[in-house]
């Protein structure tokens, strides 16, 4: 046992040398938004020129508030949404340039797992059958061999297998989020988005189903981009995390690197704001003023200047780039430069 | 009205009956808030805060709802005052702020109207002083150039913005007792933190007392004095802040606190879980509630039900073997220091 944890430590450490398994460079998301008349009015920027790589068993946590454009982020890797710029390399393919059929191929490789359990399950279907449908639209298996598979990602994930007949509103949130994730890794990916999985979910069921996460990764050898809005959540799972504000990423480190050197202001603010549930560690808040612009219309310069305490000049005008700190820990700040 | 707390909620029992049956969604709840104390109620989805909430305001419909039990409010049990007296109190007395502000605002009139309105209707003022109070308080909430916002509509401003209009209006009369049902669930945390700023700073000001509903630990440590940990509809541990964290004592605080992910906490290690979940409110445990999720459950706690006891520090446990669980980890984190 001790040998195993020792293993995987080791394989952990590795894992950033090693080659990524996806690579996203100059993401690039633009929402047309239209007159009523179907005039062009402007775009929601909701994300600019993203860069960050997946590796295989790692896990890269997406964090920043509401929209910020970390679900934009998750749905663009997976051509949920077309992207409008940028590459998505898988494997040595860039997923963007595949056209309809052959992306097919590759989309069993990338799932996704959403925030509400409650209206991403389709409530007429019985939950062996959900399981199965990924199966069923990849043409994985017989019917026997899809129904086998269904049964041992039920009890995989926590639910007994004699349940395959219910229906999703028979289950309680968490249960349901688990049958997600089951219905996930149903077609065998290599990387599974979770956009804010556990966000719904009550304090005592959250922990279930973040062991559970953090389990089959090792099992199934998975990649996980996990977005949420909760940092210690995100610090507990992630073995590298990115800060996004207004649609930038402002910062990427590895997790224990950015909770003891944050760099970029945002992240600071951003950290010292997370209300700590022990009463030893009251900290000074940095509170930032005013409240987030919108992407519709983002502020020249660094998007953060309008609320950043430290604002120079040269913010206002000047965007900063994302510049290599130390060993992966990166930040676009002048400050910095 | 002087020498009463200004809210003591004893044994309160609130039970909804329909065709399919009555349940009792609050069942023996008691605590106690002073003027200038935040008390926090926490737990889990459905364990009964907001309807707790709601009775203190006597906000639901009484035909299907039926009340024990005291609420003594400055020495006067609102469960006995007559619905017209209650409307002096709602609002005027006691105040309410909501998870969803959007909800709670009326999307066709500005905010300063809104403001304004519930002024001209508690407290006798003019139409033109009650907009310049309604200024005023927003100012008071920091939302900058109040004077410009009044003439906004709700949608045409933020989430945050739109908590501190419901905190302007909420706080407008000034209550004694403001009750803040999650107001800050649905916001970012830099602009949570500015409302928990803001609410903690009127608090002072006002020297009111406060409820602090949250499902959220880290919130009650950052704002709260006091804090009651709810179970299933009960109250199961009540105690100060500070005790809570350092040595909480029923099994479910215990996992609770345990379980949940913390940016200070050790990373290797698997979070603690709580097993099963909470049980329908149409099919409680018939001994202690938590028995069937409960590490230390014995047959006693099957079938005999735990009340309330208070130890000398003034801590309040719902659990018939908290003294015995407490030595034995105490014995245990020995064991494990020294290996
Ligand atoms: N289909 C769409 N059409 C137009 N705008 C969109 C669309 N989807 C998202 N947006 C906008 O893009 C921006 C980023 O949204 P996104 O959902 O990615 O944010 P997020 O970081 O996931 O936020 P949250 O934490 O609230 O989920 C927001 O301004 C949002 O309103
Ligand atoms: N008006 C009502 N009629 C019948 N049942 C109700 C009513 N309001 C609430 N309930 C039930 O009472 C129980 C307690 O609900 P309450 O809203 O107080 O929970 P809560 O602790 O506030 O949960 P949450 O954290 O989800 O807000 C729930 O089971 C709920 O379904
Ligand atoms: S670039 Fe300037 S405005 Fe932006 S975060 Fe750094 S100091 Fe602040
Ligand atoms: S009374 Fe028994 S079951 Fe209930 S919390 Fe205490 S030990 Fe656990
Ligand atoms: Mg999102
Ligand atoms: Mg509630």
């Amino acid at each position: 046992m001790l040998l195993q944890q020792q293993l995987d430590g080791k394989i952990t450490e590795q894992k950033d040398t090693g080659t990524p398994l996806l690579q996203v460079r100059n993401l690039k998301k633009y929402f047309p938004i239209t007159s009523p008349f179907g005039r062009l009015k402007g775009h929601v920027k909701a994300v600019e020129s993203v860069n960050f790589d997946l590796y295989e068993k790692g896990t890269l946590g997406l964090v920043g508030e509401s929209g910020c454009g970390k679900s934009t982020t998750g749905r663009s890797i997976l051509r949920l949404i077309e992207p409008t710029e940028g590459s998505v390399n898988y494997r040595g393919k860039d997923l963007l340039q595949l056209n309809q059929r052959e992306f097919k191929g590759f989309r069993k490789e990338m799932q996704m797992v959403f925030q509400d359990p409650h209206s991403s399950l389709n409530p007429k279907k019985r939950i062996g059958e959900l399981i199965e449908e990924p199966m069923e639209i990849h043409k994985i298996g017989t019917k026997a061999d899809r129904m086998e598979r269904a049964m041992d990602l039920l009890k995989r994930t926590g639910i007994r297998e004699d349940q395959y007949f219910r229906f999703p509103h028979e289950f309680s949130g968490g249960q349901r989020q688990r049958i997600g994730i089951a219905r996930a890794l149903a077609v065998d990916p290599a990387i599974i988005v979770l956009d804010e999985p556990v966000s719904a979910l009550d304090v005592s069921i959250q922990s279930q189903v973040l062991n559970l996460l953090e389990e089959i990764q090792d099992e199934f050898k998975l990649a996980y981009l996990f977005i949420s809005h909760d940092l210690s959540v995100v610090r507990h799972i992630a073995d590298e995390i990115g800060v996004m504000y207004l649609g930038h990423m402002v910062e990427k480190a590895p997790t224990d690197d950015l909770f003891a050197n944050p760099l970029h202001p945002y992240t600071k603010a951003l950290l010292s704001a997370i209300p700590i549930p022990d009463r030893k560690q009251r900290r000074e808040r940095i509170i930032i003023k005013g409240d987030v612009p919108s992407p519709i219309d983002p502020p020249s310069g660094c998007v953060f200047h309008t609320r950043c305490p430290f604002a120079m000049e040269q913010c206002k005008s000047i965007k900063p780039e994302m510049l290599q700190q130390s060993d992966g820990h990166q930040v676009a700040c002048h400050l910095y430069n | 009205m002087e020498g009463y707390p200004l809210l003591e909620v004893k044994e309160l029992r609130t039970r909804f009956s329909s065709e399919k049956g009555t349940i009792t969604a609050v069942d023996g709840v008691t605590f106690k808030v002073d003027y200038g104390e935040t008390l926090g109620v926490v737990g889990e989805s459905g364990c009964g805060k907001s309807v707790t909430a709601e009775s203190i305001m006597r906000l639901l419909n009484e035909k299907s709802t039926r009340y024990d039990g005291e609420i003594n409010f400055k020495g006067v049990n609102l469960l006995s005052l007559p619905e017209k007296k209650m409307l002096d109190i709602r609002g005027n007395e006691i105040s309410m702020i909501f998870q969803d502000a959007m909800t709670s605002l009326n999307p066709v009139f500005t905010i300063g109207d809104q403001i304004a309105e519930s002024i001209i209707v508690h407290q006798n003022l003019g139409k033109k002083e009650a907009m310049e109070k309604a200024v005023e308080m927003l100012r008071l909430t920091g939302i900058p150039s109040p004077e410009k916002r009044v003439h906004e509509y709700p949608h045409e401003i933020s989430g945050g913005m739109r908590q501190r209009v419901m905190i302007a209006m909420a706080l407008s009369c000034q209550p004694s007792l403001l009750i803040a049902d999650e107001p800050t669930t649905a916001l970012d945390v830099t602009i949570q933190a500015q409302i928990l700023e803001v609410i903690n700073d009127l608090k002072e000001e006002l020297n009111m007392g406060v409820i602090m509903i949250t499902h959220d630990l880290g919130v009650v440590a950052e704002v709260c004095t006091r804090v009651a940990v709810m179970y299933l509809g009960q109250v199961i541990e009540e105690s100060d802040v500070d005790a809570l964290f350092a040595s909480p004592r029923h099994p479910y605080t215990r996992g609770l606190l345990k379980s949940i992910p913390t940016i200070t906490g050790d990373r290797s290690q698997k979070l603690h879980t709580i097993q099963g979940v909470v049980p329908a409110l149409d099919n409680v445990p018939k001994g202690c509630r938590f028995a069937p999720r409960c590490p230390y459950a014995t047959d006693k706690c099957m079938t005999e039900f735990p009340l309330l006891e208070t130890l000398e520090n003034g801590q309040k446990i719902r659990c018939w073997h908290h003294q015995e669980i407490m030595e034995r980890e105490a014995a245990s984190d020995v064991i494990t220091a020294a290996t």
